[in-house]
């Protein structure tokens, strides 16, 4: 048996568990801005950052979407023993996992319905860096605007404009995470 | 150390409750369903919000509880209890030194900083509840953004009182789409939702949780001709002399003696504190100092 698999969990569930969801709250009411999450120590290739959302988040109830090299032996492996969500295609996933590219096209995804918009998927986006610099956001969250580097432009516009459906993404790099949920509307600066 | 888990609820309950705050966040007004949990206190003492602020603090808060602006009723002091017991947090009367605030039907005086949350207790999260019993109608209502029914019944105050009569849990639209419920805060605290902490909102008997994230837009219904007007009594506390806060009315005696004073109990401490004194307390200091001549 792989002991590996094991490790890096939370060392104290209800208090580390309680500071990264303050940073992913915080993060999600106030889009562009960076926090620090930390706790876990997940397998190659999720971040730290991504490994202590899915902890804080995910669990029996969370059909989870692993794409592209997210998907893998250790990965899945890690999500079972720490977090018991069972991993499931795009369509049926309540959060995912992965690069952008992988996670293309976002149309696979549950986007909610009229009645329950809320019944929508989370997506975790990782990436390189997070840069606070290239697209201007404005609306709920943000006092006038701020920037933030997106993978691309076109797909928020598309997004934002489903309200009260869409999408909501967090995106992490390391130890750093950042989000932007479906009420941002995204400009070139 | 308490033999509980940190704040109460254990972790799978707090991951849904966390779940459905995210999403609550990012469709702002709308209400997100939750698995409500029997907490150790009745429905109608805060079980919503009470379960929204154990999802949300961590051994470094600062808690403070107020129950109509004060720090000091039965229901702000047992739930500020409740969490020194099972969460160990610091709590404080002192708005501006909490970092979460759990309040039941106001909004503190002070303004709010981004670095601080603001939870409220809802008792019915739906505004459209006393016009349409049905859940299935007001969800559909919702989706459709059919929000007439509301406003005929503000319109039918104005025809009935000559103004609009609803003077708490005034109806306000969120970012120009979802209709929400404020919760029973009088409609003078209205303006102020506007803010820069995060607001959420649980109701627990109803299984609701919602949320506001900061500088959301936030405007309370009204007609051209007959313009929102955050109202209070007209007066000046008769503690502290403000004439900018919220008034409770108190009967002293009984033949019509009263008296005005700051809901906010924090707000009006600090004021004479700072050495600004009311009509009554001035009577009162004069009559004393008269008593010891």
């Amino acid at each position: 048996m792989n002991t590996e698999v094991l490790k890096g969990g939370f060392g104290n569930a209800p208090v580390d568990a309680a500071y990264a969801f303050r940073a992913a709250m915080k993060a999600m009411a106030c889009p562009g801005t960076v926090e620090v999450l930390q706790g876990a120590q997940p397998p190659a290739p999720v971040s730290v950052a991504a490994g202590t959302l899915l902890l804080t988040l995910c669990d029996p109830d969370t059909p989870l979407h692993l794409a592209g090299d997210f998907d893998c032996e250790d990965v899945r492996a890690w999500v079972s023993f720490h977090i018991g969500a069972p991993v499931v295609a795009a369509e049926v996933s309540m959060f995912a996992l992965g690069s952008w590219e992988a996670l293309a096209p976002l149309s696979r995804f549950a986007i909610g319905t009229p009645e329950y918009p809320d019944r929508s998927a989370t997506l975790i986006v990782e990436q390189e860096v997070l840069a606070q610099d290239g697209m201007a956001l404005r609306g709920p969250g943000i006092k006038d605007s701020v920037t933030m580097a997106l993978p691309e432009t076109g797909a928020f516009q598309m997004n934002a404009m489903l309200f009260p459906l869409g999408l909501d993404f967090f995106f992490t790099s390391g130890d750093q995470v950042s989000a932007l949920p479906r009420t941002t509307k995204v400009e070139v600066a | 150390m308490s033999d509980y888990n940190f704040a109460y609820l254990d972790e799978q309950t707090k991951r849904m409750i966390r779940r459905a705050i995210l999403k609550g966040l990012a469709i702002p007004g709308y209400q997100v369903p939750f698995a409500s949990r029997e907490m150790p206190m009745p429905y109608g003492w805060g079980t919503g919000g009470v379960q929204v602020s154990a999802a949300t603090l961590t051994p470094a808060d600062t808690l403070k509880v107020i129950d109509q602006g004060a720090d000091d009723t039965t229901n702000a002091v047992s739930i500020r209890k409740f969490f020194e017991k099972t969460a160990g947090v610091a709590t404080t009367e002192e708005t501006g030194a909490a970092s979460i605030i759990q309040t039941r039907h106001r909004i503190p005086e002070e303004d709010l900083r981004e670095d601080q949350i603001l939870v409220y207790q809802v008792p019915i999260p739906e505004p459209l509840r006393f016009l349409e019993p049905s859940e299935i109608e007001t969800r559909k209502m919702h989706s459709l953004e059919e929000y007439g029914l509301m406003h005929v019944k503000l319109y039918e105050d104005i025809a009935k009182h000559g103004a609009i009569a609803t003077s708490y849990a005034y109806p306000v639209k969120v970012e120009g789409r979802y209709v929400m419920d404020p919760s029973p805060i009088p409609k003078f605290d209205n303006p102020k939702m506007e803010m820069a902490a995060i607001q959420l909102f649980g109701a627990g008997r109803e299984q609701r949780i919602y949320a506001l994230p900061p500088y959301c837009k936030v405007v309370s219904l009204d007609f051209e001709d007959f313009p929102f007007e955050a109202s209070k009594a007209d007066h000046a506390c008769d503690m502290c002399g403000a004439t900018d806060s919220y008034l409770d009315e108190v009967i002293m005696d009984d033949s019509g003696g009263r008296m005005f004073v700051c809901s906010d109990t924090d707000y009006c401490t600090g004021r004479r504190q700072a050495g600004h004194m009311g009509a009554q307390a001035a009577a009162a200091s004069a009559a004393l100092e008269e008593t010891a001549v």
